[in-house]
């Protein structure tokens, strides 16, 4: 079992590594411009089927460009997104959790007021709304998501800071004369970052499936930008006769968030034995 | 004296962990025999193979098991799921973890009764109220209705060793049961357990690291080191005339009232139990052992000196 | 006269615990005046069961909680008027869990120099030499200082806790059940290295235990706490031998001592268990005292001076 979950773990690490490559060397990877357009290569299939070339390895999509490099440079946006999302909302939960965790009292009130009061507001509807009045781009999307997913963030935040907070080390620490940031940024945050490096990853694998759905429904990021989500929603009027079309962004999009998961799983596994010891 | 369970030469590994090695001893009917020694050095593994209930990742060998004359070891889960709970029962250090949090007491008193004996709920019921008096619980009727986290700690354990003697067991083991209690309420419940080993001829393996308890309790002393019974004898010429070294080191590392004086120090065992790979060969405590001789690295002489008292160590007596 | 080094006055401590979502909050008092003095030099042993409060009364004089009511002094200056690096210069903790007393993510190192690094302005160069002169002080290898906490003992623990401790010389040690983790070989161990450690640095110790003989090997003078209060307290000697307080003598009656054929005390506690969220009226010991009258469930018995000590008991001998 125990060794099942850690190649759970690689498996995850490699599939997340793997992107995450492809993400920063994209422009060396992808021989070809993702951007080009010729009406007169559209939709060719890709190598391993009959009539495909080699030229356009996982063939072209309806504007003709070449589809390779456009997961490639989709990998780019996924990529970018999750990261990015994870950073704000993590800045913001962490933050407040920390906060509220640690002083309790009045100003935790305030945060988990906060918490409930964002957990009342329904994500999908919200980013839509968001997007649909300031107007779609990258950083929209990365703010609106990062401004909504810091709830777990904060909620496991808070729980750790207040078990850790009782423990004897940190006493230890106010008896030797420690600074209330001191104690905050040496005893308590170190210890409870691993709980929050899984919560990261959910957030992560979150924050792509929704881009991606935003996209789908034409207010994630604008075109032409190669997002996966916009592949499949420009894919979705060819999938009959070019069912590759949707599959490649489609199957890339699930092996990413299954890959993350793998890997939060194995990450929350490692660290919950690493504890005992 | 009839000998109600008898061990030999038991081995228990895990892995590359030999956590019990070649331990013997007897434990006779009505009798209190107290397993002793450091935490770490096999007590609760031993208890548990007692039981059958062994983690799945352990080994266990043994040249004999018998209780009450009849093989166990070769017993099949069913079968020694049956002498479990009825004629052999087991108390923990922590009843929390061995109580269901989920259950009133009464229901998992009764539980345990009609498993083993059947009958109606009521009856079953009546026992558990009965055994609850036994235990000097004040309003047993009360206390079945609660749940067990409704109880103090001391009461805890007084409901856990009612549910063990609900089928009558023959022979009770009881794992370190006071750690966990104040001073107070552990010298209750270990009156307890001394009269109804009077009144119900109960023979007891009491596992502790207390030599207190021990003092008190035992008839008969086994000391466990790594995984070795390094010492047994009659309560009195043990603390008598203790003869391993690791016996005596324990001995004068206890704080006594009235023994060692404030600005002196205390006797003490320096170093920790060492974990011993299989093919360990020699005394295990030479690295600790203030008497270790070169020929400790060799195998060790069991040495006996009276019929019942013998000793696992180079010096002869 | 001159201050004691440790004058705790009439100090109270109540916490508030709901009871859960629909329960009214309870109130718990887990220390009910309590007034202790402590002379440098000095070992004062604080015994009692647990619950009765004696973690609580620890930290309210580590200066770690402030007390609802009384107040705690120093050479005859109040904790509150000290800034935080002052008073880690004059008291330090060593706490009983040797598992969660030092940070797991921290070299054995930064651990015993985080006193010192929290004064400021020390060189590192002098920190770290008086680290390692401490690690071997407390019987370790100073390579030992580059391990983490996972890959040490618990002993080993406990002697990285005391070097924490006393790396700046304070004048006294909290120890709050220092040795009620650890088998007695390593208790032993333990016992006498803060006993060596006492008279090489003019330490004092408060000495929290709940076991007695532990206490009477150490302390010079011994306060018995039941339900947030002090029942009895004397010199050691004194109480040890006359004890005056049905609790204490009950305390006293519990420990087991390694001599076979003493059999096992009766306490004639009772099973009711102290409540601190529901103090009984009267004496607060009254329903577990097995030599109760009529009038300790109705009258507070007051504070009477017992030798050297006092004791709070209607039945006790005073004087
Ligand atoms: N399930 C297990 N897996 C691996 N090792 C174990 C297991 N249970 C116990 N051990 C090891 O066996 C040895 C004896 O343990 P135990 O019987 O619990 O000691 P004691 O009760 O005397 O303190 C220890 O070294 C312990 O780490
Ligand atoms: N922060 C707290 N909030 C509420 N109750 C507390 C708190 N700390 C301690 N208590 C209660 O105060 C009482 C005394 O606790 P403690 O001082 O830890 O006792 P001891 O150390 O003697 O075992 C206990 O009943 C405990 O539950
Ligand atoms: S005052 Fe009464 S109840 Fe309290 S200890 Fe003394 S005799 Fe017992
Ligand atoms: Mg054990
Ligand atoms: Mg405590």
């Amino acid at each position: 079992m125990r060794a099942l979950r850690n190649a759970g773990l690689c498996v995850g690490a490699v599939i997340v590594g793997f992107t995450l490559l492809v993400a920063i060397f994209a422009p060396i990877l992808a021989t070809q411009d993702p951007f080009a357009q010729d009406l007169s290569r559209r939709l060719i299939v890709p190598f391993w089927m009959e009539g495909g070339s080699t030229n356009h390895l996982l063939g072209t999509d309806q504007l003709g460009r070449d589809y390779l490099a456009r997961l490639i440079y989709g990998a780019r946006i996924s990529m970018l997104i999750g990261i990015m999302t994870v950073v704000t909302s993590g800045a913001i939960g962490v933050a407040m959790g920390v906060i509220g965790g640690f002083f309790g009292g009045r100003i935790d009130d305030m945060i988990l007021f906060a918490i409930t009061a964002r957990l009342s507001i329904p994500l999908i509807l919200v980013a839509l709304a968001v997007v649909s009045l300031v107007g779609s781009s990258l950083t929209v999307v990365v703010m609106t998501l990062g401004l909504l997913l810091w709830d777990r963030f904060a909620v496991v935040a808070r729980v750790s800071t207040m078990q850790i907070r009782t423990l004897d080390f940190v006493a230890a620490a106010w008896s030797a004369g420690c600074s209330r940031p001191r104690i905050l940024l040496r005893e308590v945050l170190p210890n409870i970052l691993s709980p929050l490096a899984v919560v990261a990853t959910l957030e992560m694998a979150l924050a792509i499936l929704l881009e991606a759905a935003l996209s789908f429904l034409g207010l994630g990021v604008p075109p032409p930008l190669p997002s996966w989500g916009l592949m499949i929603a420009e894919a979705k009027d060819y999938m009959f006769f070019s069912p590759w079309v949707i599959m490649v962004p489609g199957l890339s999009l699930c092996a990413l968030v299954f890959g993350i998961n793998l890997l939060g799983d194995g990450l929350r596994d490692l660290l919950k034995t690493g504890r005992t010891t | 004296m009839t000998a109600l369970l008898e061990v030999a030469d038991l081995h228990i590994g895990f892995g590359g962990l030999a956590a019990v090695r070649g331990a013997s001893f007897t434990v006779n009917k009505g009798e209190t025999h107290c397993l002793v020694g450091e935490s770490g050095c096999g007590k609760s593994v031993t208890a548990l193979a007692m039981m059958g209930l062994l983690p799945a990742n352990a080994e266990r060998r043994t040249a004999a098991l018998r209780f009450d004359g009849q093989d166990i070891a070769g017993l099949s889960e069913r079968e020694m799921s049956r002498l479990r709970g009825d004629r052999i029962a087991m108390i923990f250090q922590e009843p929390m973890t061995s109580l269901n949090p989920a259950y009133t007491v009464g229901s998992q008193m009764g539980e345990v009764y009609r498993r083993h004996r059947g009958g109606t709920r009521q009856a079953a019921l009546d026992r558990a109220a009965e055994l609850l008096e036994r235990v000097r619980i004040t309003s047993p009727g009360m206390r079945l209705g609660q749940f067990p986290h409704q109880l103090s700690g001391g009461l805890r354990q007084r409901v856990m060793i009612a549910m063990a003697l609900m089928c009558e067991p023959e022979l009770l083991i009881a794992d370190e049961p006071t750690t966990a209690l104040d001073v107070t309420v552990q010298a209750q419940i270990l009156r307890l357990l001394a009269d109804l080993q009077t009144e119900l001829g109960l023979a007891i393996l009491m596992i502790t690291h207390d030599l207190g308890i021990v003092a008190r309790t035992a008839h008969r002393v086994s000391v466990m080191y790594a995984g070795e019974i390094v010492e047994t004898a009659p309560v009195f010429p043990l603390f008598a005339e203790p003869r391993h070294p690791y016996t005596r080191g324990l001995l004068s590392c206890v704080p006594v009232p009235g023994k060692v004086g404030r600005d002196e120090p205390l006797g003490s065992i320096r170093g920790t139990v060492p974990r011993i790979g299989p093919n360990f060969a020699g005394c295990a405590f030479r690295d600790r052992c203030d008497l270790a001789r070169p020929d400790c690295s060799s195998p060790v002489v069991r040495h006996t000196l009276a019929s019942e008292h013998s000793y696992l160590c180079q010096i002869a007596p | 006269m001159t201050a004691p080094l440790l004058e705790v006055r009439d100090v109270g401590q109540r916490f508030r615990a709901s009871g859960g979502m629909f329960a009214k909050t309870r109130q718990v008092v887990a220390v009910d005046g309590v007034s202790l003095r402590l002379e440098t030099g000095g070992v004062l042993g604080v015994v009692g069961e647990s619950g009765c409060g004696k973690s609580t009364l620890a930290k309210i004089i580590l200066g770690l909680i402030k007390p609802t009511s009384g107040d705690v002094l120093i050479d005859g200056r109040s904790l509150t008027t000290m800034d935080r690096r002052e008073r880690a210069r004059l008291i330090q903790p060593v706490f009983q869990d040797p598992f969660s007393s030092l940070n797991p993510r921290q070299r054995i190192r930064d651990i015993v120099a985080l006193p010192l690094t929290a004064q400021g302005g020390i060189p590192a160069g002098e920190i770290r030499k008086r680290v390692d002169a401490m690690l071997s002080r407390v019987g370790l290898d100073p390579a030992m200082g580059e391990r983490l906490p996972a890959q040490l003992s618990g002993g080993q623990r406990q002697r990285v806790a005391i070097a924490r401790a006393l790396v700046l010389h304070p004048r006294l040690v909290v120890c709050d059940e220092p040795t009620s983790a650890l088998d007695v070989s390593v208790q032993a161990q333990i016992l006498n290295l803060l006993a060596e450690l006492r008279l090489e640095f003019g330490l004092s110790y408060l000495f929290i235990s709940h076991n007695l003989a532990v206490v009477e090997h150490v302390a010079s003078e011994v306060a018995v706490m039941y339900l947030g209060r002090i029942v009895e307290r004397n010199e050691a000697s004194a109480l040890f031998h006359a004890p005056r307080h049905p609790y204490t003598k009950a305390l006293l009656a519990s420990v087991l001592t390694p001599e076979p054929g003493l059999g096992i005390p009766e306490t004639g506690l009772g099973d009711a268990m102290p409540d601190p969220a529901n103090v009984p009226s009267g004496c607060r010991f009254h329903p577990r005292c097995p030599v109760a009258v009529e009038r300790c469930s109705r009258d507070s018995p007051t504070t009477e001076r017992a030798g050297a000590g006092i004791v709070e008991c209607h039945l006790a001998p005073v004087g």
